[in-house]
């Protein structure tokens, strides 16, 4: 290590004493209390992240099999056509409707959510602010075992008659309130919701904790805006989950009520569906939306902020510069939740919701462009002057602010409450949030793996192989999302299992084709990645305890640390993004470094 | 560690003590930065080029249809700007500030109030401009109903579009009303008002070339107007999930003249008196 000597308090018997807690004799309740029924945070984070990275595979095939569906409809599917054997290999329409519900399902609430929270905010949250662990560990560990029941729903419902959920990730009612609606609003519906319920408990858990962790257990000197921008955003993303998501445990409650006990929150009177009436009537379909997207709307952000938080700490320590305009980045981070929560309604203009509310839903709408926007010009602001070092992390967090903005842009469009009636429910949408949440959030994980990567696993990953996995995923993503907002300039719709028979759209077959061959690609990429994760956690060299020469207070502790995280107590200087403090020895001055002459001149004239 | 990863160096920059600036790496960070120029570069291109393949907005055969696709066009020139900016910035930063551009240490800067304040203020200002310019587009699509009694109900229905009109008597709900499925027809140049309703699940009523969408909600009564320029027949798409058939759910919509549209109404007559006896017997398919 080339870094600067700490002044290293020593270590307590006790923290002693759990680091040698993975070296000590091999017996069944050791192995379980260490690394099944762990209470430490980095077990708990990494045990999200395995679990999400496998259901992120899942989600991938289902993509990809909704991809095959539009692009060659009704023909033999590859691999999956043994199971409609029926049918001459074809895929059935309720299977189609199936297969996007859950892709949307799967993505957003077994790995978006669980990855970033769970994962990423487990692991870093208590190593960055300086704790030795989680305010409530084993709240934290329940957490994660809340999970599971959601995984077994989920995963389960494929196998019920009439199959998973078919209703949309969006779940709307009637359709998924009435068992007799849709094939898979049966069993699989109900699964659907108590997996959803499940998920919220695990959020809830884990959004308690964090919030606990981060106000009470700072290490000396971590003010609040000493803090990171990666825990500023588990922060504020654990605030938004607090308030937001007991409103759609209720709903999701009032659903089942509705499919199960007979009550009627959400289905009108006198409906019939499939010659059969629906319920005891008396509710509003409406109220389901408004409940659902106070909730939803919010969790859109909840599915972004971390990654942000994530990018910027990135894009420091690879322009080995300060983050351009800290505090505005962190008051448009709360900006951003604070305007999410009213915002909702711009996911029901051509509900049937009061047009004249719509107005002020899209007022509301066009101004949340403006956190957002102050965010990219900060960006570009820390990328401006710097000394860039391309390392596979630095492309992916480049990556997510390119890709960020046209996801941010696109929503101009949708926000402009004429021009969504047009685009409303048309691939438009689908191309948006695939480039906030896939060419955003996703590529954001990623920079996150190969960034941390070292700290979890005490191995750097493989540069090499990281790049070719960054360049084809790259190129793949934007084959496959970009093409998409032409497709919604058409007009063609969403979660149609056959849109060629209409005379608008049966010329954009090949078009379809063509983004299908680039999902194939992208998925087959991640190959790519896998290999190059495990393999890494074996064989890859070394790191030390600082590879990246960053100043977060994760990286004083050793890599992997062990339970108790620090072998000294971090004392907290200055806040994370002292790069290039002209005068200083090296380019980058650690949280935890004592102040020294230099500094202080160079801070006073950088305020002069 | 330094030499390992080559990230971070000793102050006055340079990669790694005494080096010279290293050409491989060099050529790598031009070509990244390239792949970022990319960007810009194909996503403009495919938006000049799929007009030419009629991948693009649909012909729009209405009143209100011009104002929205000028909105769209307005907003994708706007964003294109912004688009083409801050992606171009994003690459030339990238291109000149390659650490192995040069051994010029990174400037250490925090930020500056004045570019947050403008930078701030300007999108603020257009944002703000882009809502109040839009408001007028929206009341006369969906506020500002003509006043007039509905020329036809449509009720959505998996997977079907039973449309009513009001027969002789201009009033909907009565005996004499006519009875088609998924076949609206609508006389040209005249102001349209359809009652909209579903009978089941939510549905969306989408008519592309009309600029038209409004989801059907059961229980609610959706009053949908639009006022039809040219002569043709168009898609009716179901626009929201409404189960397995969602994709079949397809209706038609034929702009006519007036003398067309009357001649078809009386033959829809014709044909639904053949088919019943007696008004009594008329399906009252969704009494209000």
């Amino acid at each position: 290590m080339s870094t600067v000597t700490h002044p290293q308090a020593p270590l307590s018997e006790a923290t002693r004493h759990e680091h040698g807690l993975a070296q000590g004799a091999p017996s069944l309740s050791t192995f379980l209390s260490t690394y099944v029924f762990s209470k430490d945070h980095k077990v708990i984070g990494l045990q999200f992240l395995f679990s999400t990275l496998v259901w992120f595979l899942i989600g991938g095939l289902l993509a990809l099999a909704v991809r095959w569906q539009v692009a060659w409809p009704w023909s033999d599917v590859p691999v999956l056509g043994k199971l409609f054997a029926q049918q001459g290999g074809q895929m059935a329409p309720e299977f189609y409707t199936m297969l996007f519900t859950m892709h949307a399902s799967v993505m957003i609430f077994l790995v978006i959510i669980p990855i970033l929270s769970g994962a990423f905010g487990n692991f870093l949250i208590p190593l960055m602010i300086g704790a030795d662990d989680m305010a409530f560990p084993t709240l934290n560990m329940l957490g994660y075992w809340f999970m599971w029941p959601a995984f077994i729903f989920f995963g389960a419902s494929f196998f019920v008659e009439g199959g998973a959920a078919a209703g949309g990730w969006t779940s709307y009612p009637p359709l998924s309130t009435s068992t007799v609606s849709a094939p898979g609003s049966g069993m699989g519906q109900t699964l659907w919701l108590l997996g959803l319920t499940m998920v919220g408990v695990s959020s809830m858990l884990g959004s308690v904790n964090y919030m606990t962790t981060i106000i009470l257990m700072r290490a000396p000197g971590m003010t609040m805006f000493r803090l990171p921008m990666t825990i500023w955003g588990m922060f504020i993303t654990a605030i938004l989950q607090a308030f937001a998501l007991p409103v759609l445990t209720a709903a999701g409650f009032m659903q089942l009520a509705d499919r199960m006990v007979g009550t009627g929150f959400f289905s009108p009177e006198g409906n019939v569906i499939n010659n059969a009436m629906s319920g005891a009537g008396g509710g509003q379909p409406l109220l389901w939306q408004h409940l659902f997207w106070f909730y939803s709307h919010p969790a859109v952000y909840i599915m972004i902020l971390p990654a942000m938080g994530m990018v910027s700490d990135i894009m420091t320590t690879f322009a080995r510069k300060p983050l351009f305009g800290y505090r505005p980045m962190v008051y448009s981070i709360a900006g951003i939740a604070g305007l999410g929560f009213i915002v909702w309604g711009h996911h029901m203009f051509i509900s049937g919701m009061n047009p004249a509310l719509g107005i002020t839903f899209m007022v509301a709408t066009m101004m949340i462009a403006l956190p957002s926007a102050v965010k990219t010009f900060n960006w570009l602001g820390t990328v401006w002057g710097g000394r860039i070092h391309y390392t596979t992390a630095m492309l992916f967090a480049l990556s997510f602010v390119s890709m960020f903005i046209i996801g941010g842009l696109s929503g101009i469009f949708m926000a402009a409450t004429p021009v969504d009636i047009f685009i409303h429910d048309t691939y438009f949408i689908v191309a948006h949030f695939h480039y906030v949440l896939f060419a955003g959030t996703a590529m954001g994980v990623f920079a996150g793996i190969y960034y941390w990567f070292p700290k979890m696993f005490g191995r750097m990953m493989n540069e090499f192989w990281g790049k070719i996995h960054f360049f084809l995923t790259f190129i793949f993503l934007n084959g496959t999302f970009f093409t998409m907002h032409i497709l919604g300039a058409v007009g063609f719709p969403r979660r149609l299992a056959d849109a060629y028979h209409y005379e608008t759209f049966h010329h954009l077959q090949p078009l379809n084709a063509f983004m299908t061959w680039c999902a194939i690609g992208m998925v087959a990429t991640q190959i790519i990645f896998a290999i190059n994760f495990f393999w890494s956690m074996f064989r890859g060299p070394v790191a030390g305890r600082n590879p990246w020469n960053s100043n977060t207070l994760e990286w004083i502790a050793p890599s992997p640390p062990g339970h108790g995280n620090f072998d000294f107590q971090p004392v907290v200087h200055r806040g994370p993004y002292e790069y290039s403090v002209p005068g200083c020895e090296t380019d980058h001055l650690m949280q935890t470094d004592p102040p020294n002459a230099a500094e202080v001149a160079a801070t006073a004239a950088a305020h002069a | 560690m330094d030499k390992e990863n080559g990230v971070g160096s000793s102050v006055g920059g340079g990669n790694g003590p005494g080096d010279s600036l290293p050409v491989g790496r060099r050529l790598a960070g031009m070509a990244w930065s390239l792949l970022f120029l990319l960007v810009p570069i194909l996503g403009v291109a495919t938006f000049v080029i799929a007009p030419f393949y009629d991948h693009w907005l649909p012909k729009d055969v209405s009143v209100h249809g011009r104002a929205i696709d000028g909105l769209f066009m307005f907003i994708l020139v706007l964003t294109g700007v912004v688009f083409v900016a801050t992606e171009v910035l994003l690459f030339w930063f990238m291109w000149k500030y390659d650490a192995a551009a040069s051994s010029k240490p990174a400037k250490y800067i925090h930020g500056s109030h004045t570019l947050e304040v403008v930078w701030t203020i300007i999108p603020a200002a257009t944002m703000l401009f882009l809502a109040i310019y839009q408001m007028n587009t929206w009341a006369d699509v969906k506020m500002r109903r003509p006043r007039m009694a509905p020329s036809a109900e449509v009720v959505a229905r998996q997977f079907e579009w039973r449309i009513r009109y009001p027969g002789r008597d201009d009033t909907l709900g009565t005996a004499d009303d006519l009875f088609v499925v998924n076949d609206l027809h609508v006389p040209i140049d005249e102001d349209f008002l359809v009652q909209l309703k579903s009978m089941d699940v939510l549905h969306s009523f989408f008519l592309p070339n009309l600029r038209i969408k409004q989801d059907a909600v059961p229980g609610m009564k959706q009053p949908v107007w639009f006022k039809a320029t040219e002569a043709g027949t168009y898609d009716i798409v179901c626009a929201e999930v409404c189960g397995w058939g969602h994709y079949k759910m397809k209706g038609r919509v034929t702009v006519e003249s007036r003398a067309d549209f009357e001649r078809w109404l009386e033959r829809v007559e014709a044909e639904q008196e053949a088919t019943q006896r007696g008004p009594e017997d008329a399906p009252n398919l969704a009494a209000d």
